[in-house]
């Protein structure tokens, strides 16, 4: 257990929670245990996260699950719709795609990561990146990007709007379509959405180029700060292609120490269950995965763009493969371990993707009708394992002889950070607000600490990144003592 | 001597109709959408959905069991009448547990075509959320009683057409439910099969083929482009077919 994450004499502290108001879909809350003098003893976030959903799906057909799950989140509906789509492949036993099918799953799930991350970076973080943790809340916000750099705010919109355009042109809704059949897909790519597509691809990747370089000016221009702030170390968790290279869709999981040392290798994501168990707490609804082989104490790893840039060997697009090779370079020869360093990996992943999108239009496979593969022998047993914007998702369903969902695990991305997000704060608990009045600047200390892993809560996807909170001040007899709200407009109150 | 032509007036305008034929038969045959959940031309009317209620001289009737008779002044395309259509709708909505999102009918479901045509916004009354199963005992087919809305086509079906009885209503008023008729309750005791009628009438995803879902792409089911005032009923169609993949 880390240090920070239980005091040894909860009953003299004060609490502090950080908790947003709105009680919308998922939420977190951050709770802090502080002393007389503002000494930070304990730090913890919380998840609500959707574990009804497992429940929800027992008893019905698996046939129907990638379209239903994807109503377990409105923000990454593709991301589920396709692991599932993957698990029901392996329950109607047709695990191999044709290559058109493949080619159109790939391209869905590219049309997502990149509008997911376009939202985050321009949306929701680029406020903090370019005008600092400590500016006016006011001014914090992508009106305040909009206002001050009218070009990025622009560019962050229509980045966005193309990725939503190949998901509608896949799926036929911008979120919560059909597209995936079990062994294939509902519809071919026509030329003239190819077409449609391919137009305006050249500007996109241009844009997702220009993002890469602002990210990595930001960064590099205090680069001790960016590298400092919730630096922890930690393994890192991710799918590979059989050659190592970088895959969002498909590939084996592979696991890195923190000083950079293999754990795992090429495993085939069916055994998953055999190197990562989920460990609970008392206190936090949201399970804690470990890789077995390190045990629960220090067997804790971080997923999504961080993770994936560090563990690949390379990238398949050359763009992108560029940025990587200068991304590693930071980390001399281990893996980069700064928590910001997020931001960087996750604009070099939206480059990928913009190429990658590229790629698979000019493909003439892409437009073939041949998009259903025919099942052969089933199995009771489907799981299906992507790499999701926010990292690596597991989809896992045990169904009967007559179709019906028997048990489902779903292991998510946010869930794979749980512990990572929670040793982030701690750390930037103790850098910034030990011994310090609380104030809004600091208390968005912890908040930039847990966007950089854009997790899938809706607090902090909230409406224009201003996350409405109540922080309240309670001395150890449980009396309040001070209050500060922030509500959505921004505006604080004692 | 020719015989004149008997008609009857929809909303102003003249139709005929042959002897024997119900309003409802007239009016499409004429080309006019009365909005219908249980009524089916193959089978014996049955009245019971009630949305095909129009005013037949100054009087509610239900259009698809009142016979034609000439001269008959009818309102259907009301404001009133629809209004009132689409306050039973949202009480089917609520009563049984009808998640169109994961349904695979969905686009080709009939009940959601008539909310849609009747303008349903919302479910406006207080959901029922009863506990309802699902029986996936038969090899092919899922009877999913959440979606039943106990028009009773599959009773019919299976009575009329089939000559196996399967399917059955069993208790009264609020607790209707539909039923099957074998020794267990379930579909996969009886000897339903894959060509029976009565797997093609249900007018929602109730009853429905296993393993195909969601084949045809958004934008190409039935009631995508058109109202259902235009396309007409859904069983007509069975979910599973598509240009592209197998059935
Ligand atoms: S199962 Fe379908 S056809 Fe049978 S009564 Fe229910 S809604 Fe009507
Ligand atoms: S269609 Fe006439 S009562 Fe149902």
């Amino acid at each position: 257990m880390s240090q920070l994450e239980t005091a040894t004499h909860s009953e003299t502290l004060k609490r502090v929670v950080i908790e947003p108001l709105t009680r919308v879909e998922g939420h977190g809350k951050v709770t802090l245990l502080l002393d007389e003098d503002n000494h930070v003893h304990q730090a913890r976030l919380h998840i609500v996260e959707f574990r009804g959903f497992e429940k929800f799906i027992q008893g019905r057909p698996y046939w129907e699950i990638p379209v239903l799950v994807q109503r377990l989140c409105g923000i990454c509906p593709v991301s589920h719709h396709l692991a599932a789509a993957k698990a029901v492949d392996m329950l109607a036993g047709a695990r191999q795609l044709t290559p058109t099918a493949d080619n159109l799953r790939r391209l869905l799930h590219l049309g997502q990561i990149l509008q997911s991350h376009a939202l985050h970076f321009f949306h929701l973080s680029s406020p903090d990146l370019l005008f600092g943790i400590n500016d006016a809340v006011a001014h914090r916000n992508i009106i305040g990007v909009i206002a001050d750099h009218p070009d990025l705010g622009l560019q962050g919109i229509r980045l966005r709007k193309y990725g939503q355009e190949v998901i509608r042109i896949i799926s036929g809704k911008r979120v919560h379509g059909t597209a995936s059949l079990p062994g294939g897909m509902n519809k071919p790519l026509s030329l003239q959405h190819r077409a449609l597509l391919l137009a305006d691809i050249d500007q996109i990747i241009t844009w997702s180029k220009g993002a890469v370089d602002l990210i990595k000016k930001v960064y590099l221009t205090n680069t001790d700060f960016h590298q400092r702030f919730g630096l922890i170390q930690s393994n890192m968790l991710s799918l590979v292609t059989t050659d190592g290279a970088m895959d969002l869709y498909h590939g084996g999981l592979r696991a890195k120490s923190a000083n950079g040392k293999t754990i795992f290798d090429h495993i085939d994501y069916c055994h998953y269950h055999q190197y990562i168990h989920e460990e609970v707490k008392p206190w936090s609804y949201m399970k804690f995965p470990f890789i077995v082989s390190q045990g629960n104490e220090v067997g804790w790893y971080r997923v999504g763009p961080l993770a994936r840039i560090n563990n690949c060997d390379y990238i398949t697009t050359p763009l992108a493969e560029i940025e990587r090779q200068e991304f590693r370079a930071h980390a001399n020869g281990g893996l980069v371990q700064a928590s910001l360093a997020y931001h960087w990996a996750r604009m070099i992943e939206m480059l990928y993707a913009a190429e990658r999108i590229r790629e698979i239009l000019l493909d003439p496979v892409s437009t073939g009708t041949d998009i259903v593969a025919q099942g052969e022998e089933k199995s009771l047993e489907g799981i299906g394992v992507i790499e999701a914007p926010r990292g690596t998702l597991i989809h896992h369903y045990l169904v009967n002889d007559s179709g019906t969902i028997e048990k489902a695990n779903l292991i998510v991305s946010t869930t794979n950070n749980n512990q990572a997000m929670n040793e982030s704060i701690r750390q930037v608990a103790v850098e910034y607000l030990d011994g310090q009045t609380l104030t809004e600047g600091l208390l968005n200390h912890i908040e930039v600490a847990v966007r950089a892993y854009d997790p899938c809560l809706s607090c902090a996807t909230h409406a224009l990144g201003k996350m409405p909170l109540s922080v309240e001040l309670v001395n150890h007899k449980g009396k309040l003592v001070d209050c500060l709200i922030k509500s959505s407009t921004g505006e604080i109150t004692k | 001597m020719q015989l004149e032509e008997q008609t009857i007036t929809i909303d102003g305008q003249k139709i005929p109709f042959q002897s024997g034929q119900t309003i409802m038969d007239a009016a499409l045959a004429a080309k006019i959408y009365i909005p219908h959940l249980c009524y089916h031309p193959e089978f014996k009317p049955h009245g019971s959905c009630r949305l095909c209620t129009v005013m037949v001289n100054g009087r509610y009737e239900s259009a698809c069991t009142m016979p034609s008779v000439a001269g008959q002044e009818i309102l259907n395309n009301t404001k009133e009448l629809n209004e009132n259509r689409r306050a039973l709708t949202q009480m089917l909505f609520v009563e049984g547990n009808h998640i169109c999102p994961g349904c695979p009918k969905t686009g080709n479901c009939q009940l959601q075509a008539v909310a849609y045509y009747v303008g349903m916004l919302s479910s406006h009354y207080q959901h029922f959320y009863p506990y309802r199963d699902l029986d996936p005992s038969h090899p092919d087919y899922v009877v999913d009683f959440n979606r039943c809305i106990l028009c009773e086509l599959c009773v019919r079906a299976s009575r009329d057409v089939d000559k196996k009885n399967i399917f059955a209503i069993s208790g009264r008023g609020i607790k209707a439910h539909l039923i099957i008729n074998s020794p267990s309750g379930k579909l996969e005791d009886t000897d339903f099969a894959v060509g029976d009628k009565a797997a093609f009438v249900c007018p929602v995803g109730a009853i429905l083929r296993k393993r195909t879902r969601y084949t045809t792409p958004i934008g190409e089911r039935l009631y995508d482009k058109q109202s259902i005032r235009i396309v007409g009923d859904s069983q007509q169609l069975h979910a599973g077919a598509t240009k592209y993949g197998r059935k």
